[in-house]
């Protein structure tokens, strides 16, 4: 990342502070997307449109068993019956599901066993974005599966989580050679049915993660995906299954980018994660799709279902997201407490700007006894943007004692903005406990003046209150994903507040 | 509109016998303006789909017992034979108030008993004033506040046969309550009444007005399908308070609507006390600067009822003020929903709004589902919202004991005193002690009372 905001601080603004706060805000209008760079890369992507032949010819050329290929039609057929959810608070136009190739990848697929044989325009596109492959191979500290466009290119780290029997390796692969766990969980958090997006993906998923971490191991290492779009009129649709055995322990990070294109591209991906008993999965997304331009043109849709289960007693799920990216986001992290004493966790930063549209936020549905959740959601709309926070608190008449504790605030930065808030409490046990707070306010004029009176410029004091406001959600992140998220939000901020 | 919000065969079913009631309405009973509202309404009605759990707005509460009873509409007011003794239990007989009667939705004069009032203003049947000098008053704000809500506000409007008027002059201020009592009688075979109700605040007029919603016991089914249009005029002040004391075997689908002129100030109560299935829908529309609205509300749900409050304000202009404040005591296997929406236009800035619904529940089968929504479109506002659900806390309960309370007489007290909180911020006098005195008897335990 560039060193934007000294730039901006040394830049002498003369006259009244809106006239130099519009100044401030063009010049951020016109920013471009940073990572809105397409890699020339020669790619094998199938026809446009959607039927049984082509979940057929996906299924194929993953070389999958054939329960898988029937599984995937039976999502289709699923999927042609229903129809595109429309309760969100988002407005776009409805994507042409016939106009979109539903698989794409890297033509010289490489079968990779090290590093080096995988195409160094490749390898040049991820350190572009900041995940120097090479590096990380070295460094002990995070394993990478990389999916670019729809297939996973390079994993790595594998032999040392392979030692302590954890599988990270992309879904296809464990169709293959893990068919009997990847059957047992495929499909078993989020249905194929369950809703339209989560059957489409269910039906053409190209590829994703699977990470399996066996009974009592603590995973060494966070391990982590990075997602990016690469070729036009694709849409990706990549499914994550992890699952920590009793007692595991595992940390995954997921990153997103994609160039800038001038048409809207569909990204539906679904999350399933299963936590056994004294098991925690922590996850983590930074997310930076492409937004679309100021105008609001282009722009990724990004409708994705992830959904985990806290299956065994005393197991825990959190889910700590930063979605900065996309032109509508469309995605509900839930947690299904199912053991006792289990705990659901969801810490979330979304930020819009110019036109984008956000409607995000957690379901918590308690079934165990003793099941805690908190959930702390920060929204900050800014520009011509919308924010929604959406989220469902369920107790069930079983989940004796349960606990939840929600707080959802919105900060609004510009008068042609919105932030929405949109929760459900749902309670059908009196031992149950829940509460909801939730504020929405623009950037207090005292909270600036008081650290411009000590000094700090406007835009380093804005960047301090909404680190400040986000920093419950921060603390949640892996440190090279706060450090990331600090920057990421910084930037997209700069000059949006006179 | 969505696909779920159109009209379907089943629909045209249920709708077949109000139809048919409505096909007898009397068409020379109003002016020719009015019967064009109705008409207008009509047409409304008849594609507007039946409520239905689909519909978000609809989600939790379920009212199939009321769209499958084909209830009988009572379009003349019937020989009931009642006396003012009958119904001395649910009148307040104070001094100086304006009481009046409404049965079956018609205005019933012999019941009702009257205050003084100041010169210009008005309270009384609706169907009498717009024969009478007051129509010109009436055709600018009947049916105006009335947004398309849903079938059944459609369908009060189709039958718009008489209802309450309440109107007051520039700068009057009666000082006393009206109250206006909507009783449905006794009927062998289900019925509908549709009553409906003009409140006007001309500019600088000040108003306290009370609406009971009862029923004589026994008898069948009945739903009383009632809408309120309340227009307050520049800086006018109303104190609105609502009772609902519906039968057991009764339901009430109550709409108002509230538009607020600059610097006008609203306090409301809703108090749901029984009824089967009871639906309070207030809308309030801060449609110019610097309105106050407070929407307070309590609901008392036991038994296999269902008790749903939806609160909304709209902040159209800049500087509104508005409070929603809710509490609901659940017990028994009841549902109750509770759907709070503060809207910020965006033009509203320096909006300040509060919404706060918390929950007792009682009993292990009750439930209750709580939507505090915010949608803000300005930014130099300041909103927040909070809910909490919860049964009495064990360390308070154990303060009680520790001090030789029991846990029973401890839980009557607190669940009073939990209601009595919103109760006390009623500034009517007699109807505080009213509700405090229910509470009571129905929470405090056997010893206490």
């Amino acid at each position: 990342m560039s060193s934007v905001p000294g730039e901006l601080e040394t830049a002498q603004y003369e006259g009244t502070r809106v006239e130099r706060s519009n100044r401030e805000v063009a010049e951020i209008a016109n920013r471009e997307y940073k990572w809105g760079w397409s890699t020339d890369i020669e790619s094998e992507t199938i026809p446009k449109g959607l039927n049984e032949d082509i979940v057929r010819l996906i299924s194929l050329k993953k070389a999958e068993p054939d329960w898988m290929t029937e599984w995937r039609l039976k999502a289709y057929r699923h999927w042609v019956q229903s129809s595109e959810p429309d309760w969100a608070n988002v407005r776009y136009d409805e994507p042409d599901f016939q106009d979109i190739s539903y698989y794409s990848a890297p033509k010289q697929r490489p079968a990779v066993k090290s590093l080096d044989e995988v195409d160094p325009k490749l390898l040049e596109t991820f350190e572009k974005l900041g995940i120097p492959l090479e590096e990380q191979k070295r460094m002990a500290g995070v394993a990478v599966d990389a999916v670019f466009d729809s297939v996973s290119v390079a994993t790595t780290h594998r032999e040392i989580l392979a030692k302590k029997g954890i599988i990270f390796c992309p879904i296809s692969e464990a169709i293959r050679e893990h068919p009997e766990l990847v059957q047992k969980y495929l499909g078993s958090v989020v249905p194929r049915s369950d809703n339209f997006y989560a059957s489409l993906n269910s039906a053409v998923f190209s590829d994703g993660s699977f990470v399996y971490v066996p009974k009592g191991v603590k995973c060494p290492m966070d391990l982590s995906t990075y997602f990016r779009i690469n070729a036009a009129d694709t849409g990706q649709f990549e499914r994550t299954l992890i699952i920590a055995d009793e007692g595991a322990e595992v940390n995954y990070l997921e990153g997103c980018t994609a160039p800038r294109r001038d048409e809207n591209q569909l990204h539906a991906a679904v999350v399933e994660l299963v936590a056994h008993a004294n098991a925690t999965i922590r996850y983590s997304t930074v997310q930076n799709w492409y937004a679309g331009d100021h105008e609001g043109k282009g722009g990724i849709f990004n409708f994705v279902t992830k959904r985990g289960k806290c299956l065994g007693d005393n197991s825990r799920i959190s889910w700590t997201q930063v979605e900065t990216g996309s032109a509508i986001t469309w995605k509900y992290p839930s947690c299904l407490l199912m053991g006792d004493n289990s705990v659901g966790e969801f810490y979330s930063v979304a930020l819009t700007r110019n036109h984008q549209q956000a409607d995000t936020g957690t379901k918590m549905i308690h079934l165990g006894r003793n099941t805690r959740s908190t959930i702390i959601a920060k929204t900050i709309s800014a520009g011509q943007s919308n924010s929604s926070y959406r989220g469902l608190v369920r107790i069930m008449p079983k989940a004796l004692n349960a606990r939840n504790y929600t707080q959802c605030d919105s900060l609004l930065i510009g008068d042609r903005c919105g932030a929405h808030t949109f929760p459900y409490i749902d309670v059908r046990n009196k031992t149950a406990s829940t509460e909801h707070e939730a504020s929405t306010s623009k950037i207090s004029e005292d909270q600036l003046f008081y650290c411009q009176s000590r000094g700090i410029g406007p835009e380093n004091a804005i960047s301090m209150v909404v680190n400040g406001f986000c920093k419950e959600v921060f603390d949640h992140l892996p440190m090279e994903f706060a450090v990331e998220a600090t920057k990421l939000l910084s930037i997209s901020l700069e000059g949006s507040v006179g | 509109m969505s696909a779920e919000s159109t009209t379907t065969l089943q629909d045209d079913q249920h709708k077949a016998r109000y139809l048919a009631d409505l096909a007898r309405v009397a068409p020379n009973s109003a002016p020719a303006w009015l019967r064009q509202m109705r008409a207008e309404a009509l047409t409304q009605f008849r594609g507007a789909a039946l409520p239905h759990t689909r519909i978000e707005e609809w989600r939790q509460t379920n009212i199939a017992p009321i769209i499958e009873t084909p209830y009988e509409s009572v379009l003349e007011p019937a020989p009931h034979g009642l006396r003012r003794a009958d119904i001395a239990p649910l009148l307040y007989n104070e001094e100086g108030w304006t009481e009046l009667v409404f049965v079956d939705g018609h205005f019933d004069e012999a019941l009702s008993s009257r205050g003084p009032l100041p010169e210009g203003a008005h309270a009384g049947g609706l169907r009498e004033a717009w024969h009478g000098a007051e129509a010109k008053i009436i055709r600018p704000h009947l049916g105006k506040y009335l947004q398309e809500r849903n079938a059944y506000t459609a369908l009060n409007s189709a039958f718009l046969l008489d209802g309450a008027f309440v109107h007051l002059p520039k700068n009057a201020a009666p000082g006393k309550p009206v109250h206006l009592l909507f009783l449905m009688s006794r009927h062998d075979h289900p019925a509908a009444a549709h009553p409906r109700s003009l409140i006007v605040l001309e500019p600088g007029s000040e108003a306290q007005v009370l609406v009971t919603f009862a029923a004589m016991d026994g008898g069948a089914d009945y739903l009383n399908n009632a809408v309120e249009e309340i227009v307050l005029g520049n800086n006018a002040r109303l104190t609105y308070v609502r009772v609902v004391e519906e039968q057991v075997q009764g339901h009430l689908l109550a709409t108002t609507e509230v538009h607020q002129g600059r610097d006008s100030r609203m306090y409301s109560f809703a108090a749901t006390l029984s009824g089967q299935i009871v639906r309070n829908q207030i809308c309030v529309e801060l449609a110019e600067e610097n309105g106050e609205s407070v929407v307070d509300g309590l609901y008392l749900n036991d038994g296999k009822r269902l008790v749903d409050n939806m609160l909304s304000v709209h902040h159209s202009q800049p500087q509104g003020t508005s409070r929603i404040s809710c509490r609901g005591i659940l017990d028994g296997e009841s549902k109750s929903v509770f759907l709070g929406k503060v809207c910020v236009h965006p033009n509203a800035q320096k909006t300040d709004s509060r919404q706060l619904n918390k929950n007792l529940l009682l009993s292990d089968h009750a439930s209750v589902e709580t939507k505090p929504q915010l949608e803000i479109y300005a930014d130099d506002v300041k909103c927040t919202h909070g809910a909490t659900v919860g049964a009495p806390p064990q360390e308070v309960l154990f303060y009680f004991r520790s001090r030789g309370i029991s846990e029973e007489a401890a839980r009557g007290m607190l669940t009073c005193g939990f209601a009595g909180e919103v109760i006390e911020e009623i500034p009517i006098e007699a109807v505080r002690a009213r509700l405090h005195r229910y509470v009571f008897e129905k929470y405090a335990p056997a010893k206490v009372r």
